[in-house]
């Protein structure tokens, strides 16, 4: 069996963090995140940037139409998802808009959390 | 050179110089910041010596340097910004680029401002702000809210275009049109708050509908023999030129019907028909801002009210409906026929689209009703719709209106 484990917090909450718990945070998910690779059970998981910088996907009458935000509606529950490489957001709402279910629900469009190396 | 001057010359190049810096340096923020520092140079020495040849060029290249200053300064040197430098430094001499490229550089910003990720106000803020060059005390004025506010939202939308990824770009041919119709809607929205406000004091600020004028000109410029912008540009042209005779001096609403003809801006007006013609003898299927604009230029065109050639405005209006039907056309296209086939026939078409619920809240359909029932004699109806009416706008003058009529009727 493969299981989707998603992770739901107050963004708000969570940036006002100082460093030194965001700190504890980071090596705490890292450490977890070892683990599960070691232990075989990892597949893929990252950090998402915040909802400010999501947008929403619709194709309606064949038309994609985008609104500025997260996904907020409580009728419709989350029922799958795909990472995908994109070369900008106009490629990944191309993308996004091709998903069947972009037709009779939405889709959340939301940057990967990338690391300074 | 006085200060005064040299702001005119920022005001002037500001949108610019921005568009092109970010190409340079990729990032919003930093170019914004660096020609903040390039200001204050200019504004030490142009008031000193003569002005550069080319304020512009003069402006980006100082600023360009300000960038590499500013990332050099940064405490943690890594390897990517040592990369950043390097082609910024490449770029040194990109600044004698040919003015095609300057151009796209504009358009660039312009479709970036206004792209579909961002909610519409956000796109008039960023537009107001980083186009137009307005300051961001006077953008959260345009937007009623307090200046700290819209700072943070700018602030969101900035970050927004850098961690979502929202490219810097022309788009290409397949997405150009609706992208086109896009930054339209932004332009029109920007007009239709100066022309006739959301709520306040005044029922006009000149300050928006002059900038969606100017945006107007400037899409124009950069994307010649585009119907739709064309269009824009006339019915937005055609409206302002109207200015000076829809209101009077105690900033009470002057009513079209009673307007004084002679105070229109004739030499504006011109411009307007002229543009006009153009829009509508452009290939391609008509676009309804040229047809909207047709209707103004019969407007400005009649010598009085009554000698208004009203058959052919509601004609167009049937026009429009078929191109991009909405409620409150018909509501624009019922007024219209008020005048070919009278009030009664109108109050028909109002209470048919009322019926289909097409216009709950549109805060002008009890003024519409209003007027049509006083014109029918139906004087307690009438004060019944326009008491309805002035609960429905924020606008002082609209409710000062309102009054007179209900006065009127006494």
């Amino acid at each position: 069996m493969q299981y989707l484990l998603m992770i739901y917090q107050n963004e708000v909450e969570y940036a006002k963090n100082d460093a030194a718990t965001s700190q504890k945070m980071l090596a705490e998910y890292q450490a977890f995140t070892q683990g599960i690779v070691q232990s075989g059970n990892f597949k893929a998981g990252d950090r998402l940037q915040p909802t400010t910088t999501a947008t929403t996907v619709r194709v309606r009458d064949g038309k994609t139409l985008t609104t500025d935000g997260p996904f907020a509606e409580t009728r419709e529950q989350l029922g799958g998802y795909y990472l995908v490489e994109a070369k900008d957001l106009n490629a990944a709402i191309e993308i996004a808009a091709r998903i069947p279910s972009a037709r009779i629900g939405s889709i959340e469009v939301r940057p990967i959390w990338v690391y300074d190396k | 050179m006085n200060p005064g001057e040299i702001d005119n010359i920022f005001r002037d190049e500001a949108g610019r110089a921005l568009a092109t810096l970010i190409r340079l340096v990729g990032d919003f923020d930093l170019a914004e910041d660096a020609l903040q520092d390039a200001f204050a140079v200019a504004l030490e020495r142009w008031t000193v010596c003569e002005l550069p040849d080319n304020p512009r060029a003069w402006l980006v290249n100082v600023a360009r340097h300000k960038a590499i200053d500013r990332i050099r300064r940064q405490t943690v040197f890594r390897g990517k910004e040592q990369q950043l430098v390097h082609e910024l430094e490449l770029n040194a001499q990109a600044v004698d680029e040919p003015p095609a490229m300057l151009d796209d550089d504009m358009l660039r910003l312009i479709f970036t401002c206004c792209h579909p990720a961002f909610s519409p106000e956000v796109q008039v803020a960023l537009t107001l702000r980083t186009i137009c060059g307005l300051s961001t005390a006077q953008v959260a004025r345009a937007f009623l809210v307090s200046e700290e506010a819209m700072a943070q939202r700018l602030v969101r939308a900035k970050q927004k275009i850098r961690l979502a990824g929202i490219p810097y770009e022309v788009p290409e041919r397949d997405a150009l049109a609706p992208r086109l119709d896009g930054v339209l809607a932004v332009v029109y929205l920007v007009f239709t708050e100066g022309y006739v406000a959301t709520s306040g004091a005044d029922l006009m600020r000149l300050d928006l509908a002059a900038e969606a004028i100017r945006l107007g000109r400037l899409l124009d410029r950069l994307m010649p023999g585009r119907a739709g912008i064309k269009g824009l540009l006339a019915l937005m042209l055609l409206h302002d030129a109207r200015r000076a005779g829809r209101a009077n001096s105690a900033g009470d609403i002057v009513l079209l019907e009673e307007q004084d003809r002679t105070l229109w801006d004739r030499a504006q007006i011109e411009d307007g028909l002229r543009l006009v013609d153009d829009a509508l003898r452009t290939p391609g299927r008509p676009q309804a801002y040229a047809v909207q604009a047709a209707i103004a230029a019969l407007h400005a065109r009649a010598p009085s009210f009554e000698e208004t050639d009203w058959p052919q405005i509601a004609g167009l209006y049937e026009v429009l409906l078929r191109i991009n039907p909405s409620p409150v056309i018909e509501l624009n296209h019922a007024a219209a026929v008020s005048m070919v086939d009278g009030p009664a026939r109108a109050l028909d078409l109002v209470d048919a689209i009322t019926a289909r619920g097409g216009l709950n809240g549109y805060e002008l359909l009890p003024a519409v009703r209003a007027d049509l029932l006083r014109r029918l004699g139906r004087t307690q109806d009438a004060r019944e719709a326009y008491v309805a009416a002035t609960k429905a706008t924020q606008l002082e003058p609209l409710r000062r209106l309102y009054a007179r009529r209900m006065r009127e009727m006494d």
